[in-house]
């Protein structure tokens, strides 16, 4: 499903160069689910960016289910993205202006499918919010903002599902509620799931755990997944 | 991505956000309602010079010369069957009976008949057809209120008295401003010799009025009138030249404003830009969220592109409904300009045009800060991206967008790209010395003002340079505004000044007295001496006519398409002196001034001015032949001269040397000083009584009359100017409104921390007193800049500007920018924080 050969990411900064990654390479199986962990500043964020084809690595390659992301311009890799990618974001990341069924339309409606208020209902149905559905984020508490995020990601079948922190900013026990929601409809879906966490129980319940740390694989660390949400 | 679905999210962001893109828009209203108001108001007047188009000339024809017109032309005209009605007219003293003022006016002696179209307008009515029949004249309305005058009252016109049967109210084709420089009293034409004025040397024109039969023919009049009345040296107007004449002259002056319009405008798209420069700054996240879930750059931008059109062409929609009904003004604002009275009508053409306008240029100026969203990263979805700063080619494009469309803009009011191209310069240059001016001046507070002080102090003036401060725009948009006007009023006080100077020394006349016979000369000295007026020249004049050039007649020189030399030059009278030497108003250009011819035969060397050689094509060395009222007299250019005609003094294009001219008929000019207007009115009472025939100019009318063009002129493009300072105060109130959540968080914080509202108010204070003071200064610093250039370089006078003017300015417009201000932030200033916070939340 995604596999990684050698990616290194450079930056300029204040006349130096800054390696933020340095020579990682891994690979992930359809279906897996996979948690990268390690401390701040290790490089964890920008893998994901680069794995996500959300930028472009300065060398080594990300080859996402088939499609190797190097090559692509801009509006290509967000085409990728469109059709294979979900999104879960640390700070929800709805559109404010936006009710919380047309959150979860906008993948839908970029890619101009048909039926997407039936199906954008019918996600916001399996996280519990169908009576939010015309409701603003404002209107919204954060784990409910969450649940909205997670429908959305699910909303046009995505292959692989990027998480950042998906819990970072919730209590703890909406944070696990959102947990098992995200395990469970991976489950349902049968996504591949990529996540980034500082939460070493949240990484547990993951097959597969990458340590990163200056920018570097430091382990990788095959396990079974505790609390599976199957 | 489809334009419905740009359309849909669109709409759905805009939920949000449409009080601020309606302010931003609204930045643009007032300048596209300038526009609209300006174009309206003139389709409307070409609307109504077509339909008024004869009662402009009063006549079918009107035929001028300086000597009575020929018979065989009123005879040609008599057999047509057309109906003519004679006319003489000329410079003269009149006095006011019993207030004993006297003036100079425009005498008009008519006969009955004219005008045949329109009418006089009197107070009383019918005032017009009873003062012919009878020994009675029509005074025109300002002359009567100046001298208080009322019907029934005496006018004195040369040696005869008539009684005043009305006023004029208004004269078929004559604007307020002409009446005001040449102010009409019409009498009959039957009493025009009894009055004694028509005098050896009066500048007299003598006309005819035509009305044609029915059935007239077109051709005759272009193919046997025309031809004879050139042939004659005759002037002559017909309806279509004179609508010509009065569409150009509005035209040249609806250019100018529309192009005053148009800076409004561009302030208002500054204003446009920098709003949407913070309004996109806060879209980034959502854009990045969108590019995460699959959009393009292109979509992002085209979203809220998509808003800044839809909002754009609101604002100009709106602006265009303004500018319909600020028309119905303009008929009061250019009152006494125009010589039709005009009916505000809708101008659908106006309307388009205004709100076409208004959306490109909005488009334009927002593309540039929009085409930065395209190139938001989705990593900014996750975390700031690390990024470097790419340059955007697209960039340079917009802004070249934008200088075409102000050349394209330009070239269509001035007619030409390279005025436009000059305009778009200056306007460039303008914006540009007001930025830096701006920039040097924070710069200066930044760097130079002390740290210390008072806690409002410092952080009033913090919030100057503060990030996503919005000091430059303001201070650009205001500055402009207060720029333009003051300019106005230094250039008004500069004319002013340049008549007053002109005459301000004491050695310097303030007063001419033309129109003096031979016999008369003496008995005026005596008189002036005797009312202690000095003798400061007294000069004589002959007239004459140009007979040919280097053995060439005039009309020939006419008559040969290739000579290129001046038509008017060539038939023109002229009026010349002679003296041995030069006056302080003249200096020698080329050659060598012969100031007098020692031996009759010897060779006649004349000073021809410069202007007038080049336009006659004259070279030093040219034969000139002169016709001096029968006479020919041969003479060669010996100089040319530079003339100042600015002064108040005797300036003459072509000087004789002496011992040439001295038997020839001539009349006399003399100059002289009043020191008072007391001792002016005396004299000049004095003088009507015993020498009605001589005219008189004092300073004070020459004064008057240049007060008078200005204020209306000057009224008017205050009127337009006033639309920038307007629209720099609308962008002033879009920047508050938009920093104002900033403004909360920081004033929350403030109050949190233990700041009072006198706190919180005494910053916003200070912030807006320094605001205004800055736009205010600066503008009124590019204000003297101009003026002294325009003093300088155009006006050739001393730059002394008075310093109540500026004061005004500069205290009305810092006044303005701090009640905006504190107006629009008392919310942040008197509610409770947290109030405040749920509310913004």
């Amino acid at each position: 499903m995604l596999s990684v050969n050698n990616l290194t990411k450079i930056y300029p900064s204040g006349g130096r160069q800054l390696t933020v990654l340095d020579h990682v390479s891994f690979v992930v199986e359809p279906g897996a689910t996979c948690a990268i962990v390690g401390p701040s500043g290790s490089g964890k964020t920008t893998l994901l960016g680069l794995c996500a084809g959300l930028d472009r690595a300065t060398s080594g390659s990300v080859v996402l289910n088939g499609i190797a992301l190097d090559n692509l311009g801009e509006d290509e890799r967000a085409d990728v993205r469109n059709r294979h990618v979900g999104f879960v974001f640390q700070s929800f990341n709805l559109l404010s202006t936006l009710t919380a069924l047309e959150n979860v339309m906008v993948p839908m409606e970029l890619r101009r499918q048909n039926g997407i208020r039936k199906r954008a209902m019918a996600l916001l149905d399996m996280v519990g919010l169908t009576n939010r559905h015309s409701h603003y984020p404002s209107q919204l508490s954060g784990g409910e903002q969450q649940r909205v995020s997670l429908a959305r990601a699910f909303a046009n079948e995505p292959q692989i599902l990027f998480a950042d922190e998906p819990t970072g900013n919730l209590d703890n026990e909406t944070g696990t509620t959102i947990e098992q929601m995200l395990f469970s409809l991976n489950a349902q879906q049968g996504t591949t799931l990529v996540l980034v966490t500082h939460n070493l129980e949240l990484a547990a319940q993951c097959g597969r755990v990458l340590h990163m740390k200056g920018g570097a694989l430091v382990a990788d660390q095959i396990a079974p997944p505790q609390n599976p949400a199957a | 991505m489809s334009l419905r679905w740009l359309l849909l999210m669109a709409w759905r962001d805009s939920r949000k956000n449409r009080g601020r893109l309606l302010l931003f828009t609204s930045s643009i209203v007032l300048g596209i309602a300038a526009l609209v108001a300006i174009q309206s108001f003139g389709y409307n007047l070409q609307r109504q010079i077509e339909t008024e188009a004869k009662t402009l000339l009063g006549a079918d024809l009107e035929i001028e010369g300086r000597q009575p017109v020929p018979e065989h032309i009123t005879h040609l005209l008599d057999s047509m069957g057309a109906t003519i009605s004679r006319e003489i007219s000329f410079a003269s003293m009149v006095q006011f009976l019993p207030q004993a003022g006297t003036r100079l006016v425009n005498v008009r002696a008519i006969e009955p008949g004219f005008p045949f179209y329109g009418q006089l307008e009197t107070d009383p009515a019918g005032a017009a057809t009873i003062f012919l029949n009878q020994r009675q004249a029509l005074a025109e309305n300002t002359l009567m209120l100046q001298y208080k005058a009322r019907p029934g009252d005496s006018i004195a016109v040369g040696s005869l008295h008539f009684a005043l049967a009305g006023r004029l109210l208004q004269v078929p084709g004559q604007s307020g401003i002409a009446a005001s420089v040449a102010a009409p009293v019409f009498i009959p034409y039957s009493l025009m010799q009894q009055t004694g004025l028509l005098q050896k040397g009066s500048r007299v024109s003598y006309r005819i009025h035509v009305k044609y039969p029915q059935g007239f023919d077109a051709a005759f009049y272009e193919n046997t009138l025309k031809p004879l009345l050139d042939k004659e040296e005759l002037r002559y107007d017909d309806v279509e030249e004179r609508k010509q004449e009065v569409g150009e002259a509005y035209s040249d002056m609806a250019r100018f404003l529309n192009l005053t319009a148009f800076i409004a405008l561009l302030l208002g798209c500054i204003g446009v830009a920098s709003s949407v420069h913070i309004y996109a700054k806060e879209k980034v996240e959502m854009v990045a969220l969108l590019r995460c879930l699959g959009a393009s750059g292109r979509t992002g931008m085209g979203i809220y592109l998509v808003q800044i059109a839809l909002m754009a062409l609101a604002g100009s929609a709106l602006g265009a409904v303004l500018g319909t009904a600020v028309q119905f003004v303009l008929p009061k604002v250019f009152a006494g300009l125009l010589p039709v009275s005009v009916s505000p009508a809708l101008s659908w053409a106006a309307i388009g045009q205004g709100i076409a306008t208004g959306l490109i240029a909005a488009l334009l100026f927002a593309l540039f800060p929009l085409l930065g969203i395209r190139r938001v990263s989705p990593l900014k979805a996750i975390r700031a991206s690390y990024e470097p700063v790419v340059r955007d080619p697209w960039r340079y494009l917009a802004f070249a967008g934008v200088a075409l469309f102000m050349v394209a803009f330009a070239r269509m009011q001035l007619g030409s790209f390279k005025n436009g191209l000059y305009f778009t310069m200056a306007i460039a240059l303008a914006f540009g010395l007001l930025a830096a001016f701006a920039q040097l001046i924070i710069w200066l507070v930044r760097h130079v003002l002390p740290l210390g002080g008072p806690f409002i102090w410092r952080h009033g003036l913090s919030n100057l340079y503060r990030p996503h401060n919005q000091t430059l725009i303001l201070v650009v948009t205001i500055g402009l505004g207060t720029a333009l006007i003051t300019t106005l009023v230094l250039s008004r006080q500069l004319l002013l000044n340049k008549v007053k100077f002109s005459s301000a020394a004491a050695t310097r006349p303030n007063m001419v007295i033309f129109d003096i016979q031979d016999t008369q000369v003496e008995p005026i000295q005596r008189l002036s001496a005797e009312q202690g007026l000095p003798l400061m020249g007294t000069v004589p004049i002959v007239t004459m006519r140009l007979h040919g050039i280097n053995g060439r007649t005039a009309s020939e020189l006419k008559a040969d398409s290739t000579s290129r030399r001046s038509r008017g030059l060539l038939n023109r009278e002229y009026r010349v002196t002679y003296r041995d030497t030069l006056t302080d108003s003249e200096t020698l250009t080329a050659g060598n001034w012969h100031g007098k011819v020692q031996r009759p035969g010897d060779s006649i060397f004349i000073s021809v001015d410069q202007g007038v050689a080049s336009a006659l094509k004259l070279e030093l060395g040219d034969a000139m032949v002169w016709n001096v009222q029968g006479a020919l007299i041969t003479t060669y250019v010996g100089s040319l001269r530079k003339v100042d005609y600015q002064r108040v003094s005797t300036n003459f294009i072509v000087l004789f040397p002496t011992g040439v001219l001295e038997a020839a008929p001539k009349f006399f000019v003399q100059l002289t000083r009043f020191e008072n207007a007391t001792q002016s009115a005396r004299f000049q009472q004095t003088m009507v009584s015993q020498f009605p025939n001589v005219s008189i100019i004092d300073l004070n009318l020459v004064l008057k009359t240049v007060d008078d063009i200005l204020g209306k002129v000057g009224f008017v493009i205050s009127f337009m100017a006033f639309f920038s300072i307007i629209t720099g105060l609308v962008v002033l109130i879009g920047s508050v409104i938009i920093s104002k959540y900033q403004r909360i968080q920081e004033s929350v914080l403030l109050r949190t921390l233990g700041a009072s509202r006198r706190h919180i108010a005494g910053i916003n204070t200070v912030e807006y007193l320094l605001l205004g003071s800055l736009a205010a200064f600066t503008g009124i610093l590019m204000a003297l800049l101009a003026s002294w250039a325009l003093a300088t370089y155009t006006f050739n006078t001393i730059f002394m500007p008075q310093p109540l003017p500026l004061l005004a300015a500069f205290g009305i417009i810092t006044g303005l920018t701090l009640l905006i201000g504190l107006l629009n932030s008392r919310e942040v200033v008197s509610k409770p924080p947290l109030e405040i916070l749920r509310k913004e939340g």
